[in-house]
Parts: C-alpha cells; sequence; structure tokens
C-alpha cells in the first residue's frame, strides 16, 4: 500500500492508456508494416552487397560490419539511415497529428480535464506514450537486424558499433521527438485532423524536398564565378551553403546519422587538401564522432523543445469547450 | 443550512466586451438539488466550467466544497463530478473500460477500480453492454455511462450540463429518476442545467432562471410563481362532448369557494379560481350531466415563469436591436 501513489500517478495511467489505443489502431499497424518493409528492403540490399563492400581495403569502416548493414547501399534503394530521414517525420506526424483536437471534437477532453490530472500531465503522455511506442519499434528493428546479421555472418559485434547503434537509435528518437511535437503542436492549433496533418505533411515536404532547391536557388546568383576567387573565398561560399541548409532538421538528422554510423567521417563541410595531408584514414573513435555532430545534436533537441514548449504554452491556457 | 457547498460570488466572465456572466451570485446547500434554466447561450456552461476552475471568471471568485475553483482547482475536481453536454467515450474502448480509465485518474486501484465500475453499470442499467464498444452506444446510453462516471469518483457534488439533450422521452424519465434516487440515497448536491422546463420542475428542489449572464430569478418552483403574481389566477380547461347549459354551470360552480370566473368557447370550460377547485368543478359538472372528456390544469407551472422570463429578455434584445 506504501506504494498506492507511484502507482496511480495519472500519468502512468494516460501514457499506458495511450499505448494501448496507439497500438490498437488501423494507422498504427499501416505505420509498422511501412517501416519493416522499408527495412526488409534495404537490409536485403544491404547484405547482398555486402562482400564486396568488406573485401574493400580501401574503405576504412569496412571493419565496421554490422554498420555497414545500416548504411551500405548498391543505390538501387537507399540505406535504411536514408530511409529513416523520410519515415521518422511520417511516424512523428501520423503519431500526433490528431492528438488534442481528437480529443476535443469527440467530446473526451472536456471529461479529461474534469477529471483531478494536471493539464500537463495529458499534454505529456500524449508526447511520451508515441515516443515510448517509437523507441521499442526502432530497437527492435535494430536489434532483428544484428541478430540476422549474427545468424548469417557469423562475426561478433563490437563494442564501438553497439555503442554507435544506441548513438544511433537516440538521434533517431529525438528526431522523431521533433515532428511529433510539431504534429501536437498543430494538433493544439487545428480543429480539423485533416487540415493539421495536411499542415505538418506541408512542413516535412518542404523541409526535405523543397527547402534544400529553395537555398540553392536563392544563392547561387550570389556566388562569384569560382575562377575569380581564391579557394578559401569558394569554401566561405560552400559553407554558407551548407549552414543554411541545417536550417531544416532532416539536413541536421542527416549529417548526425551519416558520422555517428560512418566512423571515418572526420567533417561534415568541405576539407581542403591541406588539412588531408597528414590525416591517417582511421576511423573515428566515437566520442569524436559524436563532437562533430553536437551542434546537430543539440539544434534537433532543441527544435524539438521549441515545439513542444509552444505546444504546452497554448494548451496550458486555452478554453476548454466542445 | 450555513454553509453552502457552491458559493458564488460575483462572478463574472467577458469575452471581449461580451458578457457571458455577469455579477452571479448564487448559493447551493449539500443535498440540494437546484436547477439552472435559461435559454441557449444564457452562459450556463461557462459559470458551470468557472466552478470547475476550467475557465478563469473575469472577476469574483467561486468557492466549491471550501476551495476556490480558480486557485485550486484540483481539491474541486475530485469533489465534483461532470457531466458535460456533449459526452464523449473513446470509441475503441469498451463501456467497462473507458469507466475503469476514469477510476483509475480518480486515484482508485485497479482492483478496487474494476469492482466499482461493474457496480455502477449496473446501477444505471449499462451491465449488459459493459463489453461493447462505446462506438456502438446510442446517445441515451452514453449519457448513462456519462453518469457511471460522474459517479466513480464518490462525488460531493454532481453538475449535470443538458443531461436530458437528445434522449428520447421514456429515456428521460428513467435518467431523471436515477438522478434523483441517486441524489436521495447518497446524499448528493445535484446541479443541473437546462431548457426544458418540465423535465427540472419534476425533479428540482430550487431552480434559478438565468437569461443573458444574469440570474433573473431563483427560489423554489413555488415561490417563484408567488414572486412573479401569476398566482392571480389559477386556471382549469375543461373539455366537453355535448352541449350545456352555460347558465345553470356558472351558477352551480359560483357556489364553489375560490371560484373567479369562468369563460365558454368552442365546448371548453375555462375556469378561474384562486385555489384548485378542479376536483370540485368536475363533480359538479358530472352532476349537470356534463360529459367531460379531458380536464387540464395551468396552475404555477414553471413553464408560465419560464415564459414571463424569457419574453422579457426577447422582447428587450428587439428593443436593444432596434
Amino acid at each position: 500500500m506504501e506504494n498506492k501513489n507511484w502507482i496511480s500517478t495519472p500519468l502512468r495511467i494516460l501514457i499506458k492508456k495511450e499505448i494501448a489505443s496507439h497500438i490498437r489502431s488501423w494507422r498504427f499497424i499501416i505505420l509498422i508494416a511501412l517501416i519493416v518493409l522499408t527495412c526488409c528492403a534495404s537490409l536485403y540490399v544491404a547484405f547482398s552487397d555486402l562482400r564486396t563492400t568488406i573485401n574493400n581495403a580501401q574503405d576504412p569502416d569496412s571493419t565496421f560490419v554490422y554498420l555497414k548493414l545500416l548504411t551500405n547501399s548498391d543505390n538501387s534503394i537507399p540505406p535504411m539511415h536514408v530511409f529513416l530521414n523520410f519515415l521518422a517525420p511520417l511516424l512523428g506526424i501520423a503519431l500526433g497529428f490528431d492528438a488534442i483536437n481528437s480529443e476535443q471534437n469527440g467530446g473526451t477532453l472536456t471529461r479529461l480535464v474534469s477529471q483531478p490530472i494536471y493539464r500537463d500531465n495529458l499534454l505529456l503522455a500524449k508526447f511520451i506514450a508515441p515516443l515510448c511506442i517509437v523507441s521499442i519499434l526502432f530497437a527492435s528493428l535494430i536489434m532483428l537486424m544484428i541478430g540476422i546479421g549474427m545468424i548469417t555472418m557469423g562475426i561478433t559485434l563490437e563494442w564501438q558499433e553497439v555503442i554507435r547503434m544506441i548513438g544511433f537509435l537516440g538521434i533517431s528518437i529525438i528526431y522523431v521527438g521533433f515532428w511529433l511535437s510539431l504534429a501536437i503542436l498543430l494538433s493544439i492549433i487545428f480543429r480539423q485532423g485533416a487540415t493539421s496533418a495536411l499542415t505538418a505533411i506541408g512542413i516535412w515536404l518542404f523541409f526535405t524536398v523543397f527547402f534544400p532547391i529553395v537555398v540553392n536557388f536563392v544563392i547561387r546568383p550570389f556566388i562569384p564565378n569560382p575562377n575569380y576567387i581564391s579557394e578559401s573565398q569558394y569554401l566561405a561560399y560552400h559553407e554558407l551553403i551548407l549552414n543554411l541548409r541545417r536550417l531544416s532538421p532532416s539536413q541536421l538528422y542527416t549529417d548526425a546519422t551519416t558520422s555517428i554510423l560512418m566512423p571515418s567521417v572526420r567533417s561534415l563541410g568541405p576539407v581542403s587538401m591541406e588539412q588531408m595531408i597528414g590525416a591517417l584514414p582511421t576511423p573515428l573513435s566515437f566520442k569524436d564522432s559524436v563532437m562533430i555532430i553536437w551542434p546537430q545534436l543539440t539544434g534537433i533537441t532543441a527544435a524539438m523543445m521549441l515545439c513542444f514548449a509552444l505546444a504546452y504554452f497554448l494548451f496550458m491556457r486555452r478554453e476548454i469547450r466542445c | 443550512m450555513n454553509n453552502p457547498i457552491i458559493q458564488l460570488t460575483d462572478l463574472t466572465k467577458c469575452y471581449g466586451t461580451k458578457k457571458a456572466v455577469h455579477k452571479l451570485n448564487l448559493h447551493i446547500h449539500a443535498g440540494e438539488i437546484f436547477g439552472l434554466l435559461g435559454p441557449n447561450g444564457a452562459g450556463k456552461t461557462t459559470t458551470i466550467l468557472m466552478m470547475l476552475g476550467l475557465t478563469e471568471p473575469t472577476s469574483g471568485t467561486a468557492m466549491v466544497c471550501g476551495y476556490d475553483a480558480t486557485r485550486n482547482p484540483l481539491s474541486v475536481k475530485k469533489q465534483v463530478g461532470y457531466l458535460p453536454d456533449n459526452v464523449g467515450f473513446y470509441p475503441d474502448m469498451t463501456a467497462f473500460e473507458n469507466l475503469r480509465f476514469i477510476a483509475l485518474l480518480n486515484g482508485l486501484h485497479e482492483k478496487e477500480a474494476e469492482l466499482k465500475a461493474r457496480d455502477l453499470l449496473q446501477t444505471v442499467g449499462l451491465s449488459a453492454s459493459a463489453n461493447n464498444k462505446t462506438a456502438t452506444f446510442s446517445r441515451g446510453m452514453k449519457q448513462r455511462l456519462g453518469l457511471a462516471e460522474v459517479l466513480i469518483k464518490k462525488p460531493k457534488i454532481v453538475i449535470l450540463d443538458e443531461p436530458t439533450l437528445g434522449i428520447d422521452p421514456r429515456g428521460v424519465n428513467e435518467f431523471l429518476e436515477l438522478i434523483q434516487k441517486l441524489s436521495r440515497e447518497q446524499n448528493l448536491t445535484v446541479l443541473m442545467s437546462s431548457h426544458h422546463l418540465h423535465q427540472v420542475q419534476r425533479v428540482c428542489d430550487r431552480v434559478g432562471i438565468f437569461v443573458d449572464g444574469k440570474m433573473m430569478v431563483e427560489g423554489a418552483i413555488d415561490s417563484l410563481a408567488q414572486s412573479l403574481h401569476i398566482r392571480e389566477g389559477l386556471k382549469t380547461t375543461i373539455q366537453l362532448a355535448n352541449a350545456v347549459n352555460y347558465k345553470v354551470i356558472e351558477r352551480q360552480l359560483s357556489t364553489i369557494e375560490g371560484f373567479e370566473s369562468l369563460a365558454f368557447h368552442d365546448g371548453k370550460l375555462t375556469i378561474t379560481s384562486r385555489k384548485d377547485i378542479t376536483a370540485q368543478a368536475v363533480r359538479t359538472l358530472v352532476y349537470q350531466q356534463a360529459d367531460i372528456i379531458a380536464v387540464q390544469r395551468d396552475g404555477d407551472s414553471l413553464d408560465a415563469i419560464y415564459s414571463q422570463y424569457f419574453e422579457q429578455s426577447t422582447l428587450r434584445k428587439e428593443k436593444d436591436g432596434k
């Protein structure tokens, strides 16, 4: 009886209920099917091409077989980490776009807020429950993949790989968290589920497809002919374009996953010949890789927190009426 | 009768320049059934939301169970059960699961919650459909489930917002009888908002008529009638099938104590009297060989009170419009 308070914490109950209703929903089954299918496809391609990749002595990453499974591709299908760049937002949006407005339209929101619970518990549950599901989903997918790899290849897993995969998992979850909190924010702003879903998908498409094009389109005319400027100036322009593209969360995610899954990646920008001289083509340690992508990690986390804080602000002051 | 369980003092809520509730003062004592009557848009729901701390009043205070609803909504929500006018349930959960979920949110133990949920489903007569999903429920069933949910937290006060809306007449009767029975058994204080006079008249101890954000009048139904001076005459209409001697009947009736006047029109006798003389009048008519087919009493019904106030308010609005 002492832990009665702990058991009956409203947040726990809300999260439990959210997870249960997500898992039972058709939406979730479809999403899982989609993700499992794409993972299988990219894994199949990675496996089929694995022998040549591992035997490639030029590649400093060739010893990390399991990381190769996630990043290798014969270009017919993108590798898994690129796929996730597309699918993670979809997952976040699908699990969050009707978080608040469906409750409001169904008349359950008034009932919930008239229970003796803090209002933010509701919002937190709407955020934590999908993230729990997504973490379990991703973790089990990666573990399955490692398992399949072990059975077929019989190569032992290295600690370095385990840590990097956990890092990859963490980044992917934060990335989904960003889209999830954006979707929840939109579900508070818009009364109609369809409107908020469309807006969220619009933002996602803009950032993944149009944003790089727009940045190129806007900056290109201002870059002088490379023949007339010094190398350092040219590099500075390149850096500028890259930094502008990093305003998009999907670019941040790409940067982060690339360097965490490919230990030999030393820099995310252009590297000059002077810098390359003397550098040994060896993989970096996990800590060094994290150092490279630290700004990206902070960026995604900050974006997620910003969206959630805004959602929180709007929801707490909101009039609850049908 | 010293400490009112609900005490509203100068409660005011403005939306922009529109005053939804204007300086409302209301005391409700424990164990009472209070009917809050008013047309749509009179500010009934707003008042209820302020009592639950779901909406902040512009000025004034709402003390419920000794707590300030604005400052201490959680303590209020623990003691008050609220059934919103457009109650909704999670359609993918069964009635039992919906109920259990709310019970858990109110801090009940798992076992206790399940026991209580079964018990209450029995009370409201839904045990046969306990394991059906609420998506299949009719409006009346949802209202009854809503009542069960309100009761599961063992409230001291039950607030029902338009509880009879959209239920068929038989369902309304059953529902109101249930409320009355439960209120007597468990000494519940019930606050019911409605624009259906007849229903409220049957079960309420006291009513308040609420128009344009102002409490026009408040009190027991008979005292309301007195305050309105519509007790000037009690009307009894008797429909006759055959022709009778009007003069003779008038002479006979005038001997009854309390009789004032008689009108005859289209085979209908309308008797105006100071007190209820229906029984004597009918007996007299029968002796006079009159064939009575219908007797109707228009007394100090809520209808008269209600329409009088509503007409006043609509007249005022029309004037303002001009």
